[in-house]
Order: C-alpha cells, then structure tokens, then sequence
C-alpha cells in the first residue's frame, strides 16, 4: 500500500472510525444508510403491529387483544408505517445516497441540512414513540377532529411528532432539488438524468408545498386542544370538514410522495435488466412531475360521504379519474421497455415485475373508488385498505426492497446471495397477494375496516389473509437476513455488477470513496444507453 | 447574482461546491423554495379564515369592527419601511458600502421593534377586553356567538407572523454581527441577501393580513 494514501480516496465505510463520527458526519451516503437502517427498524415495529391485530382477527370474537388495544395497534401501525417508514423511506434512505452520486456530486447541496433533517426525524421518531406510552392513542393516524380534540396526551405527543418529522421531509426534499438544479457534473443535462432522479424531483416538490398544510394543521389541531380555538371543533362554531381538506391537502399529495420514488426505482431496475433504454424516457418523467402536480388537486376524493358538496364530490371524481392517465404512461412504458429486452431475472428484477404487478392492481382498484356511486359502498370498508396496501406496501416497499437489492452492492460493497435472495423474492410476492386480495373481495361484499368484531361470513378471509401475513413476513425476514449476513461474509461487490449505465455504477467505486469520485465525472451518454453498445 | 464571482479574499466555499456561483446559486434556490414552503403555511390559515368569513360573516365583520386599524397601519408602515431599508441593505452589500450595510439593518431591527411594540400593545388591549380565542374568551358586549372563532384566527395568524418577525430580528442580529467584524464583501454577501428575501415574506404575509383583519368589516 501507499504510505500517504489521501482520506479522500477510501471508501466512505473507511474514512473515519467511531460511533461519534457516524453521528456528526455529513456525508450524504452515512446519512443515507443511517436512515436506512432507522427506517427499517421501524418497518418491522409497524409489521409487528400489523400482525398483532392481524392474528386477533383470525376469529370474530375475541382471541387475545382488547378492543381498546386492538384500536391503539391499528393506530400505531398507521402512524408508524406512513410517518415513519413509507413517506421518508425511499427519498430519506435511497435518495440520500444515491442522488449525489447519480448526478456526479460530491455530496447534496446542504450536508449540515441533511444531517439537521436526519436528527429531527430521529427527534420525531422519538416523541412518537413516547405517545405509545403518554395514553391511549386510538384516533387513527388520520387524528381527524373533533374525535382528536379529547386533550388525550397520546394524541397530542402524536401531533407534535408529525409536526416535526413534517419538516425533516420539507428539508430533505428542498435539499434534493436545490442539489439537482445546481449540482449536475458537466455533460449531466435534464434529460441525461435518471428517471430514479426525475421521481425524486417530483417527490421533493409535493413535500415543500404540501407538508406546510400539514404543519399548520398540527398548529390548528394542538391549538384547538389547549384553547379551544373553535376553528376545527363544531362544539365552538368551527368547521371538522375544513380540518379534513386541510388534512388531505398534505396526505393526498403524500399517497404520491409516498409512491412516486417506487416510480424511479422500477424504471431503473426494468432498464438495467431488460438492458434497454427505456421506452419514452420523456413521457416516463414528466409523467412523474404530472402526477405531482395533479395529486394536488384530488384531495376531495377522500371526502366523498364526509358532507361536501355533489358538486366538489364530481369535480373531485374526475379529476381522480385523471391521475390514472400519467400512472399507465409509465406502466405502458415499463411493460414496453420489457419487450424484446435481454431480461435477466436477478433479485431486484423480481421486485421491480412485482410492482408492475401489484401497482396495477392499486391503481385500477383506485380508478373504482373514484367512481361516486361505488365510493359509497365501498368506503371504509376492507376494499380500501387493500387497495391502499397495494399501493403504500404493494408497490412502495416492494420497490424499496428492490431498490436496496438494487444498490446495496454499491451501498456495502458486498454482494448478497442471489438465491436466497430471489427465494424472498418470491416469497413476498405470495404473501402479500394472500394477504391483501382477500381484502378486496372482503371489502366488496361490505366488511367493514377498523371494526373488532366481524360477521361469521367473512371469517375464512380474515384466516386467508393472516396466513398471508405469516408467508409475507417469512420472505421479508429471509430477505433482510440475507442481507444482514451478506455484509459479513458475503463476496466483495465489482464496481459494476449489473452491467449499468448510469454514474453511481460506472464511475464510482463500490462503495464510493468519501467524495464519492476521484475526480468529477463528464457525462457523455444517457442513463440507459445500453443499445448504442450493441450497435 | 453577478457579483458572487470567484477568488474570494475571505469566504472559503464549502468544500462540496466547485465555485462559488455555484454556492450562492444553491443557497438562493433553497431560500426560496422555503419561502414557498412558508407560504403554503400561511396560504392554508388565510384559506380557513376566507372559509369562516363566509360561514360566520356577522361573526367576523364584529370582531374586526373591534380591532383598531389605526394601529395595523401604523405597523403596516414600520414593516414596509423596514423592507426597504432591508433592500437598501441588500443593494449596499453589493456596493460593497460596509457602513451603509450596518445602518440599514440597524434601522430595520429599529422598526421591527417597533412592529413588535405596537403588537404588543394590542395583545394587551385584548387581554384587558378579554377578546381572547375559545376557552379563555371572557369578552362583553358582543352579539355574534362566535366571535371568539375570529379571535382564534386572529391570534393564531398575528402569533405565527409575530414568531416570523422574531426569527427575522434574530437573523438580522445575526448578519450584523457578521457585518460588524466586515465578513462581507462585494463578492460574498449571501447571509444578507437570504435575511432581506426572508423578511420579504415577513413583510408580504402582513401585506395580506392587514386588511383581511382589520379593513373588512
């Protein structure tokens, strides 16, 4: 070895030692892989939750939870997965390290920033916890009022946490676009960027303008509970319905927050394994940044027999319908991408066909509950949290898990075992389709969501759907164990196992030195510039 | 912009930035993008109080007649006031006038001040009145029942812009401190320019306040 071998150029693992220094760093990509790492503690949390209340509903009457703590698990688990794990989840962890790297950067545009918003989240995580313990949180992790203006402490410590992990997601993604307007290598135009980059852009711009709705909501909510302020609280002459359109202002552009990084995922995995370019790169990005932009305006369809008018009710309709035109875009461009590609069906391939699979599936079963008429059968019934889960898990955390098969020879610079791997695979691919299916059908013939009892009749589905969870999370843990043990003994990652196009695989090494190149890239090609070779 | 050019005698640039054009570029864009986060805050609290307005128009034509416009005129002049002097700061920076730079934050943290005195005053005003928002509302001599919901926005909205004004005295406090020991220069003034674009928005949010509470009615 080189005596003086410059800091600089040792891997970021490497270049400084200690607990201290993981804690005060500001390189994007510890950052990036201690949100990962915190993400997906909690990801198990909320899926302990989940099965909890999942086995209490393998019969009708009562098996071992309470009503009360049945209602307090179903709280916790929506809290947890949605703050916590699904909206800061791939931006947060992924984004975070691959972003930079993507665009030939040395780090994001505000290190100190992007540590500031990894401790807030932390800070966050931390109070939500503590409402767990601070008394019965049973609102629902909607907290609409007046149900949540009961002082209860829980509730409360709840509202302060989602205030504050609101702006930890504001500055993560208000970093991201400052960093991809002004940080691009040279030769690193627009449309050379990955569409992983496009996702992440449209996803920053929903997290600056809606989160601000939800922190002021929180403000509203804490302030009615103290003071009694009576803008929400009927009692006192407010309005409920105007915290539930303040509320799904935030949480309807946050369903895309939440789905839109899964977007950027899938198509870098379909263009790295079908090794084509995709098909209608443009049409693939700006359907991103449409959909961005429209998930702004179908707040309403939430609120469809919560009182507003037939009027916003068909306005709201429709424009539903709508966001169903740049979501096939992009599924018609995946499917298309695959056709005639070279597809080599490795581990994170296997995700990326489940969330065409899955996605499709959310997405039509969200073209049904746009429809006015069937909203109202279908409303708070089963129907809707399956097709919900189709999206938030089905779609979203599959492409997560994808994403970090994906990138985790560049992350670690090992590589995992691709049997075992493919083997998970297959196995969340079953689980999740037994456990959630059923949900539909369930959901259809009127079974209500959120309900302790249920009728006999819709036992047999509840039975399928536990079974579900118990294949489902013996392909997740299978899947994380893999991936834990790979990081010990698995064998060292080449720079470019995949054969990729696009700069964290062709430039920097695995895993990237501390300022992630040696000397700053020039982009010369697009990202998935994999037929011009062929030629 | 134009005059962030490189070879800076004294500002170092961070060490992920290649120039520093590039630093002051990414500064001002996230700048901004934040005060667009701060006004979809504030555009969601004018929504609900446009929202009550039609709901209760009585309620609040009354509790607007009880404020005293004289007084959000008054501070709407010391904002304003303190907007120009913080541009004046701003275009002195550029000039590299270092004198000109202190007098004009210092003018501008004078009439914040005095913003905040003036509110002040009215917050005691209606604490004596017992116009206070929901629970704590002991007010007499109202007709509408719910005035205190027109109490609540306004204490919600003058509390949060009021916070606002703080955290832009902190901040000018903060660039003329910097100012003081001459940090600045012709080519590397950012701090000032990022405190004068976020009193800006301190500024516009009152611009709109103003008359939704206290003209209307």
């Amino acid at each position: 070895m080189i005596a003086h071998v410059h800091h600089e150029n040792i891997n970021y693992l490497k270049a400084s030692k200690g607990l201290k220094n993981w804690l005060v760093t500001v390189d994007h990509k510890r950052i990036g892989m201690m949100y990962l790492a915190s993400i997906l503690v909690f990801f198990v949390t909320g899926g302990t939750f989940a099965g909890l209340f999942r086995f209490e509903l393998w019969s009708p009457l009562k098996n071992f939870l309470t009503p009360d703590q049945y209602n307090q698990f179903f709280t916790l688990h929506g809290v947890i997965m949605v703050f916590l794990v699904v909206v800061p989840g791939i931006p947060a962890a992924l984004g975070n390290f691959i972003l930079p790297i993507q665009i030939g950067a040395k780090d994001l545009a505000f290190p100190k920033l992007n540590l500031t918003s990894l401790y807030l989240y932390w800070i966050g995580a931390a109070i939500a916890l503590y409402s767990i313990v601070a008394g019965h949180a049973d609102q629902g992790w909607t907290m609409y009022a007046p149900y949540s203006l009961s002082r209860n402490p829980s509730v409360l410590w709840m509202m302060v946490a989602a205030f504050i992990l609101g702006f930890s997601s504001i500055l993560t993604g208000l970093n991201f676009i400052v960093t991809m307007h002004n940080m691009r290598a040279p030769g690193m135009t627009w449309y050379r960027m990955p569409l992983f980059l496009w996702a992440m852009y449209a996803t920053g711009i929903m997290q600056i303008f809606a989160t601000p709705v939800l922190a002021i909501t929180l403000i509203l909510l804490l302030m009615e509970n103290f003071f009694g302020i009576g803008i929400f609280d009927p009692a006192l002459g407010g309005d409920p319905l105007l915290m539930q359109h303040f509320f799904w202002f935030y949480s309807h552009p946050a369903v895309y927050i939440i789905v839109v990084p899964g977007f950027g995922i899938t198509s870098e995995i379909i263009a790295c394994f079908a090794k084509k370019d995709i098909f209608g790169y443009k049409f693939v990005a700006y359907s991103s940044v449409a959909i961005a932009i429209i998930g702004f305006v179908v707040w309403g369809h939430h609120m469809f027999v919560a009182g507003q008018s037939e009027l916003a009710d068909s306005i709201f309709s429709f424009l539903t319908f709508f966001t169903a035109v740049p979501s096939a875009i992009k599924v018609f461009n995946w499917t298309a991408t695959l056709y005639k590609g070279s597809i080599d069906l490795k581990t994170p391939m296997l995700y990326a066909l489940q969330f065409l699979f899955n996605f499709t599936i959310g997405g039509l079963t969200g073209i049904i509950l746009a429809i006015l008429s069937v909203d109202i059968h279908l409303h708070d019934t089963y129907f809707i949290v399956s097709h919900f889960h189709y999206v938030a898990m089905g779609s979203t955390m599959i492409a997560f898990i994808g994403g970090i098969h994906y990138w985790w020879p560049k992350m670690t610079g090992k590589m995992y075992n691709e049997t075992v791997g493919r083997t998970a695979a297959i196995l969340v691919f079953i689980g999740f389709n037994v456990t959630f299916f059923v949900q539909l059908i369930m959901g259809s013939q009127g079974s209500p969501r959120r309900y302790y009892h249920y009728q006999d009749q819709f036992q047999i589905y509840h039975q399928i759907s536990t079974v579900g969870f118990v294949i489902l999370a013996a392909g997740l843990f299978m899947a994380l164990f893999n991936l834990i043990a790979s990081f010990f003994n698995g064998s060292v990652a080449p720079k470019n196992p995949w054969g990729a196009k696009t700069l964290e695989w062709e430039e920097a090494d695995s895993p990237p030195v501390l300022y992630n190149f040696k000397e700053t890239p020039v982009v010369t090609h697009g990202p998935y510039a994999f037929e011009t070779e062929k030629a | 912009m134009a005059n962030a050019t490189a070879g800076l005698p004294e500002h170092h640039v961070a060490h992920h930035f290649d120039t520093a054009n590039q630093e002051f570029d990414s500064i001002k864009t996230g700048m901004w993008l934040f005060l667009a986060s701060e006004i979809m805050m504030f555009g969601a609290l004018f929504v609900g109080a446009l929202i009550f307005l039609t709901l209760h128009p009585a309620a609040f034509r009354e509790g607007a007649n009880h404020l005293d416009w004289r007084l959000g005129a008054i501070n709407t002049f010391f904002l304003l006031t303190s907007g120009l002097t913080m541009g004046l700061a701003v275009i002195a920076a550029q000039a590299g006038q270092q004198a000109k730079v202190r007098m004009n934050l210092v003018m501008s943290l004078f009439l914040a001040s005095g913003f905040l005195v003036v509110k002040a005053y009215e917050y005691s005003l209606k604490i004596h009145h017992g116009t206070l928002p929901g629970r704590l509302w002991h007010g007499e001599g109202f007709h509408d029942p719910f005035v205190h919901v027109f109490y609540g926005f306004y204490f919600v909205m003058t509390g949060l812009h009021g916070l606002h004004v703080l955290i832009g005295m902190g901040l000018m406090i903060f660039a003329l401190t910097r100012a003081s020991k001459v940090q600045f220069s012709r080519s590397y003034f950012t701090p000032i320019e990022m405190v004068a674009l976020y009193w800006a928005l301190v500024d516009l949010v009152w611009v709109f306040l103003f008359p939704l509470l206290y003209l209307i009615g």
